[in-house]
C-alpha cells in the first residue's frame, strides 16, 4: 500500500503539495506515482523565476519506459528546482515525499491549495484506479 | 573451451578491440596522394578518427559472428504483432540488387532510369488498386513519414478550402486511445492538437464518444483497421460518414494491411487518405530496423497535394509510354518533398518484385492465411487456458492474449513470458501494446507460418505457464541461453554510454 | 500458392480447431457491402523465372554512362565484403531490437556504428540513423529549435549553399512549427557564406546552419562561422560530407576558444557515401551526432551499453521515453524506423576501410577533382567560377547553354554533372562536376576531350 502522509495536500495527477511555514509551497510526485513509474532516470525541471499556471505541464519524470508530465498545482513562481535529482534520480523512488521533493514555488494566491484533495480523499481515488 | 573464447578471440569484443595501430586493409587502399591536397592547411583535419584498423578476415569474421546474435525471420518464429514479420523472398532482394539500379546517379537523366520508372509506375497502379485510391506517392521512407505526408496532406486539403482565404480554423486530429505512437505524435508535428477517443469493451471505437468530440474544430480521424486490438471494426461506414459530416477527412494507417488485403479497399470504407507499410505487406526486410518504405495513396481530393515525386507515364506525343518524374511543376499544390530523392527506392523495387509473385491472387490468400494462423493459434492458446482480450471477436491477422491473471495470481509478467519463449527459440510477441490492455501479448503469425510451428508455439506458451505454477521466479530470471541474460535498462539510462572509450592505461 | 506452406489437410484440421466451416467464415465481421472486388489492375501472379526475366530486363536498361554527377550522391568503391556481410539473413531479416536479448548482434553493431559517426565528426554522440541526409537536416532544425531553450524566436539562419532539395524537405516538414528560415546570399567570387554578410545586429537566432562542404563543394570559413553563431546565442548545425571528414576538420573542432564554446551542436547529413551504392536514389540513411548536453533533444533510436543480470556487457536501446511509442503527442518526432540496415553496411565499410582508407579515398577524390578541373579549365569556353578550395565537386561556367553540352556528353558515354542554371541562374551556364576516386586517368581524359567536342558541336548547331 502507498504511503499518503496526512499532512500534505494532493492533485488528481499525482503530485503533493505541502505549504511550507514562510507560505512557500514545496511539490513532489506522491509515492503512488513513483510506483507506478518505476526506476526513474531523468528529471526536467523548470527555470527558477518561470511562472506558471495551476494546470500547465512544467516538468518532466523520466523512468526507462515511461516518461510523465508534472502539472503545476498551483499558480506561482518558480523559486527553486531539487538540482539534486540530476545526479540522483532515484531519490524520487526512495524518498518521494522528502529529499526526492521537485520545485518549489511562491504561490499567487495560497487559497488554490484548499481546493486540492486532502489525503483521504486522494487515498479514495488511487483506490479507484486500482479497481 | 572457455565460452568466453571462440577462436582465440573474446566473443563479446567490439570490432575497436581487434584494432591494432598500422594494420590496414591493403586492397582498399587507393594511392595515397596526399600531396596533391589544395585544401589549406587550417581546413585540414589534425588528428584521424579512431576508427577500426582491421583486416579483411577479422572485420569478417566479427560481423558474421555479430549476425549470429540475432534472432531473425530467417532462424526464428517471429510473432510480433502489428509488425507482420513474414517471410522475405530472397527473389526481391536479389533482384533489387542489380547492377543497373544500384549503379544508377539519382540525378541521371529520365532516359537512363526507364527502367527502375517503369518499375515504380506498375508499382503505383498496384497500390492503387489494392487500397482502393486514385492516386499513389511512392516516396515517403517510412511508415510514420507517410503519416507525415498524409496529415500534411489533410492540413493542405483544408488551407485551401478554407472559403476565407486564411489557413483553416480546424485544429484537432482525432485518435482511438489504442492508436500507434507514430499517430499521435504525427498529428503534432502537423501543428494539430490530438484528441483521444476510448474503445468499448468489445473492441470497437466508442462512436457515441465520437460524436462528442467531432465539430468545426475537427481536421480528420486516424484510424487502423483492422484496429491495433486485431478486430475488425464493424461501424466504420458509419465513423467515416460522422467524421465526413463534420467536415473532417479519415486518415488511414496501413499498419495491419495484410489482414484486409484482396478482400477490403480502404478507400471503400471512406477513407480519404492511406498510408501503408511496405515492409509489413510487401515483405520488404525490415534489416534490424529499417529502411521501410511508406507510400501514401490518396482520394481524388487529396490528389494536388501529393508528396513529390511521382512516377508519371506520358500518354500522347512523342514521348508517348515513356516515364518522367511528377514534380512542383505537376503539382504546384504537392505538400513539397520528403527526401533528397525518390525515398527509398531499393524497397520500393523489392515490394514490386514481391507483389509480382503473389499477383491478385496471391494477395487474396495472403489475407485468407494471415487469419486462419492467426484464428488457429488463438483457439489453440484458448484451448490451453490463457485469456484473450476479446474473445468473442474473431481474430483478424493478430489477437491479444492478456496475462492480468497471471500477474496477479503469480506475480509473472507479460515480460517474464516474452523473455522466456527466446530460450525456446522463438521470437517474443508484441509486449505492452496497445497500452490500454494490461499485460498483453499482441501475437501476429503471418501466413508464411506452418502448422507445426503454429503448434509448436502453442506448445512452448504451455510449458511456460507450467513453469510459472511450479517455479515463478525461473520465469523472472530468463533468458538463460542467449548471448546475454536479461539487461539492466534502468542502467543504460542512468548511465549513459554511447560510444566506445578505450580503456586508459 | 506463393510462400504459403499449407496443406489442404492443414487448412482443414486447423478450420475445425477454429469451428469455422471455411476460410470466407472468418471475415464474417466485415459488412458484405465493404468486401472488395476482385483486384482487376493487379497482374496474376507469376513464376519467379518469369519475374526474374522481366525485371532483370528493367535493370539492363538502367545501365548507365560514366557518371560525374555528385549533388548528394557519390559514387565511390564498396568493398565486395561490405553488401555480402549486409545481407546475410541474421541482419537483412531482423527486427528492430526491441527484444534486446535476441537482438545483441544488431545493437552491439549500432553501437560500434556510433562511435564511429561520433569519432569522424568527433562529436559526443551519434545517434543509430536517420532516413537520409534531407530529413536528418529537417530533424535537426526541429531538434535546435528544442535545444537552443534560451532563444525564442524559432529563427533557423540558412545559407543558399545548403542543398538546394535539402532546403525543400527542411521546409515540408517544418512548415507547421512556427519555424522562420532566413536565407543568406553566398559570396558570389568565393562561393562561400560571407562572414562579413551575416546580420551585424543582435538578434535572438535559434540556429545557424553549416554546410561543409556546400552544395557547390566549396568548404565554407567553418570557424569564423561557428564563433559568430555562438557569439550571438544560436546553436550550430553542421550538415557535413562524412567522407570529407577524414580529410578536413571535423564540425566537433569547428570554431575557437574565443567564444567560448567549441565545435558544432549539431552535426547531420547524408551517410550514402559511407559504402551505400547510388541505388537510384535510395535506401540511404541519414546520421545525426550531437554535443552531450542535447543528448535528450536528439530524435531517433540510441544505443546505450549496459551490463545483463551476470554483469557482463550488453546493448540496449535507451532514452526510450523521448520516442513515440511513449511519449506519444509529446514525442521528440515521430520516427520509428531507422535506417537499420544501411548502417549495418557503413560500419562495415568503415570497420574495413580503416582511417588510412578512408583518407586515402577522400584524398584521391579531392586530388582526381583537382586535375580534372585543370585539364577543364585549358579548354575554351569553360572556367572555374569560384575562388575557394572545395572537396570532390567544381561549378564550372560554360560558353554554352549546360542543358545542350550534357547532352552532347551525354551521346559520348558521359553523365557530365548537375545543370546549377535552373536554380542558381546568377550564375548563368553552371554546371557541378563532382570526381571520386572511382575514376581513372584515362576516364579523367576522356571527359575533357569530350567535353571539348560537345562544346565545339554545340557551338556548330547555334551557328547552323
Amino acid at each position: 500500500m502507498s504511503n499518503v502522509p496526512n499532512e500534505l495536500k494532493y492533485t488528481k495527477t499525482h503530485e503533493w503539495v505541502r505549504t511550507e511555514s514562510d507560505g512557500s509551497i514545496t511539490v513532489g510526485i506522491t509515492d503512488h506515482a513513483q510506483e507506478l513509474l518505476g526506476d526513474m532516470v531523468f528529471v526536467e525541471l523548470p527555470e527558477t523565476d518561470a511562472t506558471y499556471t495551476s494546470g500547465d505541464d512544467c516538468a518532466v519524470v523520466e523512468s526507462v519506459k515511461a516518461a510523465s508530465d508534472i502539472y503545476c498545482p498551483i499558480s506561482g513562481e518558480i523559486t527553486s528546482v531539487n538540482e539534486d535529482l540530476a545526479d540522483a534520480p532515484e531519490t524520487i523512488n526512495t524518498d518521494p515525499y522528502d529529499t526526492g521533493w521537485l520545485f518549489k514555488l511562491t504561490p499567487e494566491d495560497s487559497g488554490e491549495v484548499d481546493e486540492l484533495l486532502d489525503a483521504e480523499a486522494y487515498l479514495e481515488l488511487i483506490a479507484e484506479e486500482d479497481h | 573451451m572457455s565460452p568466453e573464447f571462440t577462436s582465440g578471440i573474446k566473443s563479446n569484443q567490439l570490432i575497436f578491440e581487434h584494432s591494432a595501430t598500422g594494420r590496414t586493409n591493403g586492397a582498399q587502399m587507393v594511392e595515397d596522394v596526399a600531396s596533391a591536397s589544395e585544401i589549406p592547411e587550417g581546413l585540414l583535419r589534425k588528428t584521424p578518427p579512431m576508427l577500426p584498423e582491421v583486416s579483411e578476415m577479422d572485420a569478417v569474421r566479427h560481423y558474421t559472428r555479430l549476425s549470429q546474435k540475432n534472432f531473425s525471420i530467417d532462424t526464428q518464429f517471429y510473432p510480433l504483432g502489428s509488425c507482420t514479420m513474414k517471410h522475405n523472398p530472397r527473389a526481391c532482394n536479389t533482384l533489387a540488387l542489380l547492377p543497373g539500379f544500384l549503379g544508377r546517379h539519382p540525378l541521371a537523366p529520365e532516359r537512363f532510369g526507364q527502367g527502375v520508372m517503369a518499375c515504380l509506375w506498375e508499382l503505383q497502379e498496384i497500390l492503387k488498386d489494392v487500397t482502393g485510391m486514385t492516386a499513389v506517392s511512392l516516396s515517403p521512407m517510412a511508415g510514420a513519414q507517410g503519416e507525415f505526408a498524409g496529415v500534411a496532406m489533410i492540413r493542405a486539403y483544408h488551407d485551401a478550402n478554407n472559403t476565407s482565404g486564411n489557413k483553416s480554423e480546424r485544429s484537432e486530429i482525432i485518435c482511438p486511445d489504442a492508436a500507434h505512437g507514430t499517430n499521435p505524435a504525427t498529428a503534432t508535428m502537423c501543428g494539430y492538437k490530438v484528441r483521444e477517443i476510448p474503445t468499448n469493451t468489445d473492441g470497437d471505437i466508442d462512436v457515441e464518444a465520437l460524436k462528442e468530440v467531432v465539430g468545426p474544430q475537427t481536421a480528420g480521424i486516424m484510424l487502423t483497421n483492422p484496429s491495433t486490438l486485431g478486430v475488425f471494426d464493424r461501424r466504420i461506414k458509419e465513423i467515416a460518414q460522422i467524421v465526413h459530416d463534420a467536415g473532417g477527412l479519415l486518415y488511414y494507417d496501413g499498419a495491419n494491411l495484410n489482414a484486409i488485403l484482396g478482400k477490403v479497399k480502404p478507400g471503400d470504407m471512406g477513407f480519404d487518405v492511406i498510408h501503408m507499410n511496405l515492409h509489413k505487406t510487401f515483405s520488404t526486410p525490415h534489416g534490424g530496423g529499417g529502411p521501410g518504405a511508406g507510400p501514401v495513396g490518396v482520394s481524388e481530393r487529396l490528389k494536388p497535394f501529393m508528396p513529390i515525386p511521382v512516377v508519371g507515364k506520358d500518354v500522347v506525343g512523342k514521348d508517348e509510354g515513356s516515364f518522367r518524374w511528377l514534380t512542383e511543376t505537376d503539382l504546384p499544390q504537392s505538400i513539397g518533398r520528403l527526401s533528397a530523392h525518390m525515398g527509398n527506392t531499393g524497397v520500393l523495387i523489392r515490394a514490386y518484385v514481391y507483389a509480382l509473385l503473389l499477383g491478385r491472387e496471391g494477395m487474396v490468400r495472403t489475407a485468407d492465411y494471415a487469419t486462419l494462423n492467426a484464428n488457429y493459434l488463438m483457439a489453440r492458446l484458448a484451448q490451453a487456458g490463457f485469456d484473450m482480450a476479446l474473445p468473442s471477436r474473431r481474430a483478424t491477422h493478430e489477437f491479444i492474449l492478456t496475462l492480468k491473471r497471471q500477474a496477479k495470481d503469480q506475480g509473472v509478467t507479460a515480460m517474464d513470458f516474452a523473455t522466456r519463449l527466446l530460450d525456446y527459440g522463438f521470437h517474443a510477441p508484441t509486449t505492452y501494446f496497445p497500452l490500454i490492455v494490461p499485460e498483453c501479448l499482441l501475437i501476429e503469425p503471418t501466413e508464411t507460418e506452418s502448422k507445426e510451428t503454429l503448434d509448436a508455439f502453442a506448445d512452448v506458451m504451455k510449458t511456460i505457464q507450467e513453469e510459472a505454477d511450479a517455479n515463478p521466479e525461473l520465469l523472472k530470471d530468463a533468458p538463460y541461453t542467449l548471448p546475454v541474460r536479461r539487461l539492466d535498462d534502468v542502467k543504460a539510462a542512468r548511465e549513459l554510454n554511447l560510444k566506445y572509450s578505450p580503456a586508459k592505461d | 500458392m506463393p510462400f504459403i506452406p499449407h496443406t489442404k489437410e492443414d487448412t482443414q484440421s486447423m478450420l475445425d480447431v477454429i469451428g469455422a466451416k471455411s476460410i470466407e467464415d472468418l471475415f464474417d465481421e466485415i459488412p458484405v457491402e465493404l468486401r472488395a472486388k476482385p483486384l482487376e489492375n493487379v497482374p496474376a501472379g507469376r513464376s519467379e523465372m518469369a519475374v526474374n526475366r522481366l525485371v532483370r530486363q528493367r535493370a539492363a536498361e538502367d545501365v548507365q554512362p560514366l557518371c560525374f554527377i555528385g549533388a548528394g550522391a557519390y559514387e565511390h568503391h564498396i568493398p565486395a565484403a561490405v553488401w555480402e556481410l549486409t545481407t546475410r539473413g541474421e541482419f537483412y531479416t531482423a527486427y528492430t531490437p526491441y527484444q534486446a536479448e535476441a537482438s545483441q548482434g544488431t545493437l552491439q553493431l549500432l553501437y560500434e556504428f556510433q562511435t564511429m559517426m561520433a569519432e569522424l565528426t568527433a562529436m559526443d554522440v551519434s545517434n543509430a540513423s536517420l532516413y537520409d541526409g534531407a530529413s536528418s537536416l529537417a530533424e535537426a532544425v526541429l531538434m535546435a529549435v528544442r535545444a537552443n531553450r534560451k532563444s525564442k524566436s524559432k529563427r533557423i539562419l540558412v545559407p543558399r549553399t545548403v542543398h538546394p532539395t535539402y532546403l525543400k524537405v527542411v521546409k515540408t516538414i517544418t512548415q507547421h512549427q512556427g519555424i522562420t528560415l532566413e536565407m543568406l546570399d553566398y559570396d558570389i567570387d568565393g562561393g562561400h557564406l560571407n562572414i562579413d554578410t551575416l546580420p551585424s545586429e543582435p538578434g535572438d537566432f535559434t540556429a545557424l546552419i553549416i554546410p561543409q562542404p556546400n552544395f557547390f563543394g566549396v568548404l565554407e570559413d567553418v570557424d569564423a562561422l561557428t564563433d559568430w553563431a555562438h557569439a550571438h546565442g544560436a546553436l550550430v548545425i553542421g550538415v557535413v560530407n562524412p567522407m570529407a571528414m577524414a580529410l578536413i576538420t571535423p564540425p566537433g573542432e569547428w570554431g575557437t576558444e574565443e567564444a567560448g564554446i567549441k565545435g558544432a551542436d549539431i552535426v547531420c547529413g547524408e551517410g550514402q557515401p559511407l559504402g551505400v551504392p547510388l541505388s537510384s536514389g535510395g535506401p540511404y540513411f541519414g546520421f545525426m551526432c550531437c554535443a552531450q548536453k542535447h543528448v535528450r533533444q536528439m530524435p531517433g533510436r540510441i544505443i546505450g551499453a549496459t551490463n545483463d543480470l551476470d554483469g557482463k556487457p550488453g546493448y540496449t536501446l535507451t532514452l526510450q521515453a523521448r520516442e513515440q511509442h511513449i511519449r506519444r503527442s509529446k514525442a521528440t518526432s515521430n520516427i520509428c524506423t531507422n535506417q537499420g540496415l544501411l548502417t549495418t553496411a557503413a560500419t562495415i565499410y568503415m570497420s574495413l576501410m580503416g582511417p588510412e582508407g578512408l583518407r586515402r579515398t577522400a584524398a584521391n577524390s579531392h586530388a582526381n577533382s583537382c586535375t580534372l578541373t585543370k585539364q577543364l579549365n585549358a579548354i575554351d569556353g569553360v572556367e572555374t567560377i569560384f575562388s575557394r578550395p572545395g572537396f570532390h565537386e567544381k561549378v564550372l561556367r560554360l560558353n554554352k547553354p549546360v542543358k545542350e553540352v550534357l547532352s552532347a556528353l551525354e551521346d559520348r558515354g558521359i553523365l557530365g554533372g548537375y545543370d546549377l542554371s535552373a536554380e542558381f541562374p546568377e550564375l548563368g551556364n553552371a554546371l557541378l562536376v563532382c570526381v571520386t576516386e572511382t575514376k581513372t586517368e584515362e576516364d579523367l581524359q576522356h571527359y575533357a576531350s569530350s567535353l571539348q567536342e560537345a562544346l565545339q558541336e554545340t557551338l556548330a548547331e547555334v551557328s547552323a
